[in-house]
């Protein structure tokens, strides 16, 4: 809804936005979202479509629709770290599944925003299940790199990207080394000469290898060379981490942030010392490739304890329908610290990792994914405490909007 | 008998079926002169369970909350299972004997052991390379012929994280969904051991696989082989019955026959004695199956994936058929599209039977809280069912519908002794299995690192014995 690149005036005839009021919500549990406890009987206040401010002894603006959230609790909106929203309507039905590129030809330089389609099921869905910003990255067709994914909200209107072109997105590991002659060597070569690549088109020598990059390929690569936009490298394996972790001390200026790392907490104390920060899959404990043999729950408690930034994603786990399973996870992170030698994540901790977390990660922390002041208006109220499986969000507000609730589903179920 | 009063009825139903009946009904003169007459009996189970409950000791464990998986809860209760059976269940006046171990579970659950009726822990192992794909024979529409017990590898890791972080105790291994007849089921008890006989649940009836709607017709539709329809789907099933019938027909004459191993299953199915599990997503369909079912004389005995459910959910109990469904899965595939996180909480407000399944390595581990999920979208649209009710859908009805409601499932005297002693209430996100038993032995203790089942798979790899 609200952009941050591109002035709301710009995309008015499209979007017949929704003016944002000023609402007060008060008497309910407070949580700012940046891993700071609960606050009883907090008041949240949202002008203008952007938190003025949240917790004890907020004044009230005079105007502002009042919200009494007592008994309930108040959250910034849920933050999925890693998604394919709005990039598939029905996965098995081609026509209308979008992750990848497909054949297009272009690599790095696929733009995944114009795919994002607000109007898809997914998004009426999830939202109704509090999830209000999402990163959305597509999926690698031919080549390591993916192309550039955004960030969106997943407010009820026809404009859903909030950045586009936020981050690149890459393949290594075995996916990786699939798409580069099935060998590792071959993962890591390309990612090196089409970097190489890029630098000669910026340097005017433009002496392209055909099957490696386009020129729209090389300029999008540029601007990760530049770390101008962040790398997001999906990669599950210990050694694959840790070789990576040597690429980029070979190329310090590119911006890393490691996705899936099912094995990270093997190499928690590296990925910590490079200030490599991660978007984890939550409960893979399961070996389902060689590249996950270490896998846990305990791998984020770990990675964290070490020092690492880590937020909750989900790649490749129902990634385009349901982000609704954000809290649960993170619920279920919490629920390890009640285990004998689990490790997990305090309730606050758990909450911080699906909304200021992730939000950080992508470099919008100012902007997004918790109460402070000046962050989006993306608040939601709920019955009861976010991350248990029998709560549920009664009010979702997306910049500063409250939202419609009701979705495909809903009608399918009561309405007979 | 009960075998041949179905073949009647359904030879009466159908003019078509009457036709058929009576071809099978010739005597075969060539077989009845070439050999001598051989009892039509039924072939001596092979590959028999080696199943041996691991030791246990006599154990009471008292100051619990109860579901005992009928329905019932039983606070500050007492459960005490010795030899491997749950001898008594009750209130906290429940009485002890004074010569076993008693646990005090202050504040804890104790609930039957989770039984999973549609996983593929075995024939679709971790780690999932393609030298482990052995879940589909996908060389023929109908594989009545195969047995998933044959492709299930007992070193499967899954099978620890089922029992450690989910709490089941039992469950139904299918072949997968590429074939009308995809092959036996078989059921396990969830420990490990050297072979599937070893994991084999004394007793427990065999299931057979069907699948209708998309993924059949897709599969051999691709290959330019029949089906590659719907109907074409319900064409080649009709047809097959029609055989199996021909061929129960001559197995029960009393002369000699050649034996025919998918034909035996698919008599199996039409006496009674092997269930019918059937992926089938889509309400009409459903509806076509049970028709079919009737035309030939079987019974469906639990629709799997059957997210349009809710639809039909009338249908579904008048015919006592259970719907064995996820909490929310949707939008993966066409015949998934209509899925509603409403669907268990409306079947069971109707009083059909409502089972939740995992089809997933994963969500196996989390069933009590894909149950908790379902409960919770029902309460939102107004039907309120209770925890102990919720568990249900985790225990008795499966296992009544694989057919060893009678063993497990519940917590009965006289039943297997198969526990789960949770850290809170099994439908919080916060609450785990602390201990597992599996016929009054303990498989799993979260405070024991010792007890932590480790497959061969793990050994000497990273993380063996790690906390999953």
């Amino acid at each position: 809804m609200k952009h941050f690149l591109f002035t709301a005036a710009a995309l008015a005839a499209l979007t017949a936005p929704v003016q944002a009021e000023t609402i007060a919500i008060t008497g309910g549990k407070v949580v700012i979202g940046d891993g700071s406890a609960p606050i009883e009987g907090g008041t949240v206040v949202v002008r203008n479509g952007t938190i003025v401010a949240a917790g004890s002894g907020v004044a009230i603006p005079a105007g502002a629709r009042q919200i009494d959230a007592s008994g309930k609790w108040v959250t910034p909106g849920v933050f999925a770290g890693f998604t394919r929203l709005g990039l598939s309507e029905v996965d098995a039905v081609n026509g209308t599944n979008d992750k990848s590129g497909g054949n297009s030809g272009f690599s790095a330089a696929i733009d995944i925003a114009p795919a994002i389609d607000p109007f898809r099921s997914p998004f009426a869905v999830n939202r109704s299940a509090g999830v209000t910003r999402a990163v959305v990255a597509p999926d690698a067709a031919n080549s390591i790199f993916a192309g550039m994914g955004a960030i969106a909200d997943l407010g009820a209107d026809s404009d859903a990207v909030t950045i586009p072109r936020a981050f690149q997105f890459a393949q290594f590991g075995e996916e990786g080394a699939s798409k580069s002659g099935g060998s590792r060597a071959g993962n890591h070569l390309h990612f090196r000469a089409m970097l190489r690549e890029a630098q000669d088109f910026a340097a005017g020598r433009g002496t392209f290898d055909d099957d490696l990059l386009k020129a729209e390929d090389a300029k999008a690569l540029l601007s990760v060379l530049r770390g101008e936009t962040r790398l997001l490298i999906h990669v599950e394996g210990a050694n694959d981490m840790l070789r990576l972790i040597e690429l980029k001390r070979e190329f310090p200026t590119i911006k890393m942030v490691f996705v899936g790392v099912t094995e990270g907490w093997r190499v928690a104390t590296q990925l910590a010392q490079a200030g490599i920060p991660v978007i984890a899959s939550a409960l893979n404990d399961l070996p389902a490739s060689f590249e996950m043999l270490g896998a846990t729950q305990s791998n984020i408690g770990r990675m964290k304890d070490a020092g690492v930034k880590v937020a909750i994603g989900m790649i490749n786990d129902r990634d385009s329908h349901q982000l609704r399973y954000t809290t649960q996870y993170a619920g279920n992170l919490v629920s390890l610290e009640r285990l004998p030698n689990a490790t997990g994540l305090s309730w606050d901790e758990a909450f911080a990792s699906i909304s200021s977390v992730p939000a950080d990660i992508m470099g919008v922390g100012d902007r997004l994914g918790s109460l402070k002041a000046g962050r989006a208006g993306d608040v939601v109220i709920w019955d009861g405490d976010p991350l248990e499986l029998s709560s549920a969000a009664t009010t979702v507000i997306i910049d500063g909007v409250e939202q419609p609730l009701s979705n495909r589903q809903q009608r399918l179920a009561y309405d007979r | 008998m009960r075998t041949s009063s179905a073949l009647r009825s359904a030879c009466f139903v159908l003019p078509l079926m009457l036709m058929a009946c009576s071809a099978a009904e010739k005597p075969d003169t060539a077989s009845a002169s070439d050999a001598p007459s051989k009892p039509a009996a039924k072939v001596e189970a092979p590959f028999p369970s080696t199943y041996k409950a691991y030791p246990g000791t006599a154990t009471a464990i008292r100051n619990v909350t109860i579901f005992d998986g009928e329905g019932n809860r039983i606070d500050n209760g007492v459960v005490f299972m010795s030899g491997g059976k749950i001898s008594s269940v009750g209130g906290a006046d429940t009485a002890i004997p004074g010569d076993v171990a008693v646990l005090d579970g202050g504040g804890k659950y104790v609930t039957p052991g989770i039984i999973d009726i549609h996983s593929h822990l075995g024939d679709y192992p971790t780690p999932s390379v393609e030298a482990h794909s052995d879940g589909n024979e996908a060389t023929s529409p109908t594989t009545p012929e195969v047995w998933a017990e044959h492709s299930v590898w007992p070193q499967d890791p899954g099978f620890s994280r089922a029992l450690a972080n989910g709490g089941v105790t039992a469950l139904q291994v299918l072949p997968g969904s590429a074939n009308l007849m995809g092959g036996r089921s078989v059921v396990l008890k969830n420990v490990y051991a050297r072979t599937v006989q070893g994991m084999k649940f004394p007793g427990a009836p065999y299931g057979m696989k069907m699948a209708c709607g998309e993924n059949p017709k897709r599969v051999y539709g691709s290959k330019g082989r029949m089906p590659s329809t719907r109907m074409g789907n319900v064409a080649v099933n009709r047809q097959t019955w029609i055989k199996a019938q021909e061929y129960r027909k001559k197995r029960d004459s009393g002369k000699d026959f050649t034996r025919d191993i998918g034909m035996e299953t698919l008599a199996g199915v039409l006496d009674g004695d092997i269930s019918i599990q059937n992926h089938c997503y889509r309400a009409d369909e459903m509806a076509i199956v049970l028709d079919m079912a009737k035309e030939f004389g079987y019974k469906v005995s639990t629709f799997h994936h059957a997210v349009e459910s809710y639809k039909i959910a009338d249908l579904l109990r008048d015919n006592g058929v259970c719907s064995a469904v996820w909490a929310d899965w949707w939008g993966f595939k066409m015949e998934a599209y209509d899925a509603i996180p409403e669907n268990a909480a409306i079947l069971h407000n109707t009083g059909a039977c409502v089972i939740i399944h995992s089809d997933d390595e994963n969500q196996i581990q989390r069933l009590n809280q894909e149950a908790a999920k379902a409960q919770a979208d029902g309460r939102r649209m107004g039907i309120n069912i209770s925890d102990a009710e919720v568990i249900k859908w985790l225990t008795y009805n499966p296992a009544k519908a694989l057919g060893i409601g009678d063993k497990t499932g519940s917590l009965k005297p006289g039943k297997m002794a198969d526990v789960v002693l949770w850290n809170g209430n099994p439908l919080s996100v916060y609450a785990r299995p602390e201990m597992v038993w599996v016929d009054g032995a303990l498989m799993f203790d979260a405070k024991d690192p010792k007890r932590r089942p480790v497959s061969d798979f793990e050994l000497g790899q990273p993380g063996e014995g790690d906390v999953k």
